[in-house]
C-alpha cells in the first residue's frame, strides 16, 4: 500500500515534470517549403518571411517566454515529398507547421498534420483547401472564393468588360481559380470568351496568347504561377496584345516584375498582400525584409511573416503551447494590427480556416506595384 | 564464380542473413518517417531489380522504367479505389506491364541495339503526358489521392510497421524469383547474350526473343513496385514517374554494379537513403552524385560492387 | 491566315534554336560516337555564365556573349573532351552515355546549389516589338533568331564543305581509319568538333534564354527537344538536325494552337517514336551498318 502510494506519487511527479518540460524549452515550428521546382519563388519567399518573423519574435523574448526553433525543409514542389516531410514534422513533435505554399502540395500533406492534430498554416489559395472539413488548416491569404468576386466586380465596373478570356494553369491552384472566376464572371453577367489552359512550368506561351487574341475578348484574366506569369506577360508584349491584362497576386508579384521586365507594365491585379501598400506597418516590413535579404519581398514573404505573428498572437491568447487548444482558438479569432503589428493587416479567421482582410488593387507602373484602390474586408473587423 | 549468377560462399551467406535481419529489426527503433523511408527503399528496389535484369543481364539500355512503375501505380490506384482486392490488382498490374513491355520492345528491338534506349525514353515521356492530361482517367496533374491500403488475412496494413514488413517480405520474394530465373537455363542464356550477342546468335539462341522476355519481365517488376508505391504513399501523381526518375533508376543500377545481383540494393540506398542522411548537404549532394558518377565511369565502370572483385583471389571473368 | 503564318514563323525560329543544339549533338556523334545527354546543360551553363558577366561584371550583352563562347569552348569543348570523352570512349558507348547523364545531373545541381533554384531574367538580344510585313506581324526576336541561326548554319556548312579543315572533319566523321591513313590529325579534328558544339550551345543559350528565363533546369526540355530533332532528322547527317529542329518547332506551335495545348510536347515525341520505329536512320539519314 505504502509502495503503491509512493509509486503513484513518483509517477505523477514524473508526469508533471515531463509536462512542465514540454512547457519549457524552445517551441518547435517546422516549415515545409518549396525551395526548388516550379514553386521555388513562392516557397523561398514564404520561408524568408517566416524566418524574419521568428528572428524578431525571439529577439523580443519569444512566445510566452519561450524561443522558437524553426527549421525548414525543401518539398521540391512535389506533393509526395511534402506528405512525407509532414510525417517527419509530426515525428519531431512540431507545435505548428508552416507551409507548403503550393495548393497542390498542401492538399496532400495536410492529411498528415490533420491526423496528428497539429495546426498547419498554408500560403495556398485554392478554394478546396478549406472545403475538406479540416479543423487544423489555416490560410495566410484569401481563398479564391473570396478574391474572385472582387476581381469580377472590378472587371465589370472599372474595365467595363463584357467578355473576358481566362488563361489559367492546370494545377490545383489554377483550376480552383478558374472555377471561381468563371462563377464570379457569370454572376456579373460577363461572358467567358475563351478558357485557355496552360501547364505548370510551361515555357512557350505563343499558342495561349494567340488564343487570347483570337477570342476578341475585352480583357484577359491571367491566373498562373510566378514564373509562368512572367513568360506569359513577355509573350503578350511580344505579340502586341493591347487589351487590359488583369490578374491576381501571382500576376504582379515582385519576382514576376523582375522576370518580365517592361512587359509587366500596365498589368492590373487584385492582391491580398503587397509590400507597396500604404500602411506604415507594411512599409516597415518592406524595409526590414530588404535589409535582411537584399531584395524586395513578394506577397509570399508577407504570408509567411504575418502567419508567424498569427501563431504568436493566438498562442498568447490561449496562454499555453497546446496545438489542439490553438486550433480551437483560431476559429473565430480576430487579431488587430494595433495589438500585433506583425500581422500587417487586421484579420479575422472563420471556422473553416479562411481569413478576411482588406485587399488592394494594384497596377504595375514603371516596374513597381502601385496601389490604386484599397478594398474593404467582407465583414468589418473589430 | 563471382557473386553474380552462381552460388555464394558461406561468409557471404552469413553476411546476407545478418543484413536482412538487421533491416528487419531497424524499423522498430524508428518513427513513422524513418519507417516510410525504409519501406520506400523496398518498393523502389522492386523496380530497380527489374531494371538490372534488363540493363545488367540482358545488356540493353532502358530509360523508361519509371513509366512501368507508373503504369503499375495507376492500375493500383484506379482499381483499388473501385474496391478490387489487392491480390487481384497485383497480378493484373504485373501482366499489364509485361504485355506493354513486349509490345514496346518488339518493334524497337527489331531495329538496332541502342534504339531500345530511345524507344523507352520516348515511351516514358508519352506515358507521362497521358498521365498528366487524361484527367478523367488518371486525375491529371492532381493525381489520385486516398488510395486504400490492403489488409492481409483480415489484418489491416494501414500502420507504418505492418506495411513495412509486408513490402519487405514482398521484395525478398521478388528477389528470390529473379534469382531463380537467373539460375535457370533461361538465365544462363541471358548471360550469354550480354557477353557476346553475335556468338550467342551463332549457337542458335534467338537473341531478340530472350531480350524481349528480359525486358518484359523487368517491366513487370517495375509494375509490381508501382502497386506497392501507390499503397505506400496513398497518393500518386504524374511527377513521380517523370523521365528523370527513369534516369535515376538507371544510374542506381549502374552505380551499384550493373549485372551484379545486389547492385540494385547499393544503388537504391544511394538514391533513396543517402540523400536523407546527408540532408545537410542538400542540393550539393546531387551535384556530388552527378560528378561521382563520371569519376566512377572512368575508374570503376563496373559499379561500386566491383570493388569487391579487387579483393577476391579468384578474380573470375567479368 | 495571318495567325497561321505567324505560328509557322515563330515555330521556325524556335525550331532554329533546337536545330543549333541538335546540330552540335549530331556533330559529336558523328565525330566521336558521343551521345551527349548533357547537351541541354551545355545550353544552360552558358546562359548563367553570360548572366554572370552581365550582372556581376557589368559587361554589355554582346561582350558577355563573346567571352562566354571562349569559356564554353574551354569547359564544354576542351575539358569535356579530355576529361570525360577521351578516357571513356574506348569502353564503348554506354559508359560514356552514363557519364554524360552524371554530368547533366552534376552541372544542374551545381548551378542550383551554387547560384539559385529560382528563375532569373535574361536580356533580349533583339529589340522588343513587332515588324509589320504586309498583312501580318512578326516579332523582331523571331526575325533576329532566324537570321542569326541561319547565318551560323550556313557559315558552318561552308566551313565544313569549302575549307580544308572542314573537309578533314567530315572525313573523320565518315571513316576515321581512312582519315588517319590519309594523314589527317584525327584528334585535332575531333577537338574542333567539340569546340564547335560548345559555341553552338552558347548561341542557342543567347537566343532561347530571354523567353525560357535562366533556370538551372532549363536544359531538360531543350536537351530533350534537341535529341528528338537530331533523331528525327537523321543522327548521322548534319542537314537532318536542321530539318528535325524546324519540324519540331513548327509542329509544336501548330499543335499547341490548333489541336491541344496539353499534348503540345507530344507531337515532337510522336514524330520521334514513329521515326525510330519506321525509319530509324532519320528522315534524311543514311542507314548505319551494324558493326560486328
Amino acid at each position: 500500500m505504502k509502495h503503491a502510494l509512493r509509486n503513484t506519487v513518483a509517477v505523477l511527479a514524473l508526469a508533471a515534470s515531463t509536462y512542465g518540460l514540454a512547457q519549457q524549452g524552445p517551441i518547435q515550428i517546422i516549415g515545409l517549403v518549396e525551395l526548388s521546382g516550379t514553386g521555388a519563388t513562392a516557397g523561398t519567399n514564404f520561408d524568408n518571411g517566416v524566418k524574419l518573423a521568428v528572428k524578431e519574435i525571439n529577439a523580443s523574448g519569444g512566445i510566452l517566454g519561450r524561443k522558437i526553433e524553426y527549421q525548414s525543409w525543401d518539398t521540391q514542389t512535389a506533393p509526395q515529398t511534402a506528405k512525407a516531410l509532414a510525417q517527419k514534422a509530426v515525428d519531431q513533435g512540431a507545435y505548428v507547421v508552416m507551409g507548403p505554399v503550393f495548393s497542390g502540395s498542401i492538399i496532400v500533406s495536410m492529411a498528415e498534420t490533420r491526423r496528428a492534430e497539429i495546426p498547419n498554416f498554408t500560403g495556398g489559395e485554392a478554394a478546396n483547401i478549406t472545403e475538406q472539413g479540416n479543423p487544423y488548416i489555416f490560410r495566410t491569404s484569401f481563398t479564391q472564393a473570396t478574391a474572385m468576386p472582387k476581381v469580377a466586380r472590378y472587371l465589370k465596373d472599372q474595365v467595363k468588360a463584357r467578355s473576358v478570356a481566362v488563361m489559367w494553369v492546370n494545377n490545383d491552384f489554377g483550376k480552383g481559380g478558374r472555377d471561381a472566376i468563371t462563377k464570379a464572371l457569370n454572376a456579373e453577367g460577363i461572358k467567358v470568351a475563351a478558357d485557355i489552359s496552360t501547364d505548370p512550368g510551361q515555357v512557350d506561351f505563343s499558342g495561349p496568347v494567340l488564343k487570347a487574341k483570337q477570342s476578341n475578348a475585352d480583357a484577359l484574366f491571367v491566373y498562373t504561377n510566378e514564373e509562368e506569369s512572367a513568360r506569359a506577360l513577355r509573350e503578350l508584349k511580344k505579340q502586341g496584345y493591347d487589351k487590359p491584362i488583369v490578374g491576381e497576386t501571382t500576376l504582379t508579384g515582385q519576382k514576376v516584375i523582375e522576370l518580365a521586365g517592361d512587359a509587366a507594365n500596365g498589368a492590373v491585379a487584385h492582391v491580398g498582400l503587397t509590400v507597396d501598400a500604404p500602411q506604415p506597418q507594411i512599409k516597415a516590413f518592406d524595409e526590414k525584409f530588404q535589409k535582411a535579404y537584399n531584395y524586395k519581398s513578394d506577397h509570399n514573404g508577407m504570408k509567411g511573416y504575418s502567419g508567424m505573428y498569427v501563431v504568436k498572437a493566438v498562442t498568447e491568447k490561449v496562454g499555453k503551447v497546446d496545438p489542439k487548444a490553438f486550433a480551437k482558438a483560431m476559429h473565430g479569432a480576430t487579431i488587430l494590427v494595433k495589438d500585433q503589428p506583425g500581422v500587417l493587416l487586421d484579420v479575422h479567421f472563420d471556422d473553416k480556416g479562411d481569413l478576411d482582410r482588406e485587399s488592394f488593387l494594384v497596377k504595375v507602373v514603371n516596374g513597381k506595384q502601385v496601389v490604386t484602390t484599397t478594398l474593404p474586408p467582407l465583414n468589418p473587423i473589430k | 564464380m563471382s557473386a553474380k549468377g552462381g552460388g555464394m560462399n558461406k561468409p557471404q551467406r552469413i553476411a546476407l542473413l545478418v543484413g536482412l535481419a538487421a533491416y528487419a529489426i531497424l524499423p522498430l527503433f524508428l518513427k513513422s518517417y524513418g519507417i516510410y523511408l525504409m519501406t520506400l527503399l523496398c518498393v523502389y528496389l522492386m523496380a530497380v531489380f527489374g531494371l538490372n535484369l534488363i540493363v545488367g543481364y540482358a545488356g540493353q539500355m532502358s530509360i523508361g522504367q519509371a513509366a512501368f512503375y507508373g503504369i503499375g501505380a495507376y492500375h493500383a490506384a484506379i482499381l483499388l479505389k473501385l474496391g478490387w482486392p489487392f491480390f487481384a490488382v497485383l497480378p493484373i498490374a504485373a501482366v499489364a506491364c509485361f504485355a506493354i513491355g513486349l509490345a514496346l520492345g518488339f518493334p524497337a528491338l527489331r531495329v538496332q541495339h541502342h534504339y531500345l534506349a530511345f524507344a523507352t525514353l520516348g515511351f516514358n515521356v508519352l506515358v507521362y503526358l497521358v498521365m498528366r492530361n487524361e484527367e478523367a482517367l488518371t486525375g491529371g496533374t492532381f493525381g489520385i489521392p486516398n488510395i486504400p491500403r490492403p489488409s492481409l488475412l483480415g489484418y489491416s496494413l494501414d500502420g507504418a510497421l505492418p506495411f513495412f514488413y509486408f513490402a519487405y517480405a514482398s521484395v525478398i520474394v521478388l528477389a528470390l524469383v529473379l534469382w531463380w530465373i537467373l539460375r535457370s537455363p533461361w538465365g544462363r542464356a541471358f548471360a550469354a547474350l550480354r557477353d557476346n550477342p553475335i556468338r550467342a546468335e551463332s549457337t542458335g539462341v534467338n537473341i531478340t526473343a530472350y531480350t524481349l522476355l528480359a525486358f518484359a519481365i523487368g517491366a513487370a517488376c517495375a509494375g509490381v513496385g508501382g502497386v506497392y508505391l501507390a499503397t505506400l504513399v496513398n497518393f500518386i501523381e504524374p511527377g513521380q514517374f517523370h523521365l528523370s526518375v527513369s534516369l535515376m533508376m538507371l544510374l542506381a543500377v549502374i552505380v551499384g554494379g550493373s549485372g551484379r545481383f545486389f547492385g540494385p540494393v547499393v544503388g537504391a540506398v544511394i538514391v533513396i537513403l543517402l540523400p536523407e542522411w546527408l540532408r545537410f548537404l542538400q542540393d550539393w549532394y546531387l551535384a556530388i552524385f552527378g560528378f561521382a558518377v563520371i569519376v566512377m565511369m572512368v575508374f570503376l565502370p563496373g559499379g561500386l560492387l566491383s570493388i569487391a572483385d579487387r579483393f577476391k583471389t579468384s578474380g573470375g571473368a567479368k | 491566315m495571318g495567325d497561321f503564318l505567324q505560328l509557322v514563323i515563330s515555330g521556325t525560329a524556335t525550331g532554329a534554336i533546337y536545330a543549333l543544339a541538335a546540330l552540335g549533338f549530331t556533330l559529336l556523334w558523328q565525330a566521336s560516337n558521343t551521345i551527349n545527354f548533357a547537351q541541354g546543360e551545355f545550353v544552360m551553363l552558358p546562359a548563367f555564365v553570360m548572366l554572370f558577366f552581365i550582372n556581376t561584371a557589368g559587361l554589355p550583352l554582346w561582350v558577355a556573349f563573346l567571352l562566354t563562347c571562349v569559356v564554353a569552348m574551354l569547359l564544354l569543348g576542351y575539358t569535356f573532351k579530355r576529361a570525360i570523352v577521351d578516357p571513356l570512349i574506348r569502353h564503348g558507348v554506354i559508359p560514356l552515355v552514363i557519364a554524360t547523364l552524371g554530368l547533366s545531373i552534376g552541372v544542374k545541381q551545381l548551378v542550383k546549389a551554387g547560384v539559385t533554384a529560382q528563375a532569373m531574367p535574361f536580356p533580349n538580344p533583339f529589340p522588343d516589338g513587332l515588324l509589320a510585313l504586309g498583312d501580318f506581324k512578326v516579332s523582331y526576336a523571331d526575325v533576329g533568331t532566324l537570321i542569326l541561326a541561319g547565318l551560323i548554319v550556313i557559315g558552318l556548312q561552308m566551313f565544313l564543305n569549302r575549307t580544308v579543315t572542314g573537309r578533314a572533319m567530315q572525313a573523320v566523321a565518315q571513316n576515321t581509319d581512312a582519315a588517319k591513313v590519309l594523314g589527317i590529325n584525327v584528334r585535332r579534328m575531333v577537338l574542333y568538333t567539340f569546340l564547335i558544339n560548345a559555341v553552338l550551345a552558347a548561341v542557342a543559350a543567347l537566343l532561347v534564354t530571354p523567353t525560357y528565363l535562366a533556370k538551372f533546369d532549363m536544359g531538360e526540355s531543350i536537351g530533350l527537344k534537341a535529341f528528338y530533332a537530331a533523331i528525327i532528322g537523321g543522327f548521322n547527317q548534319t542537314r537532318g538536325a536542321l530539318l528535325g529542329g524546324v519540324l519540331v518547332g513548327v509542329l509544336e506551335n501548330l499543335t499547341g494552337a490548333y489541336v491541344s495545348s496539353a499534348y503540345k510536347e507530344g507531337v515532337a515525341l510522336l514524330l520521334f517514336l514513329i521515326v525510330i520505329i519506321v525509319r530509324p536512320e532519320g528522315l534524311l539519314g543514311k542507314v548505319e551498318e551494324r558493326k560486328v
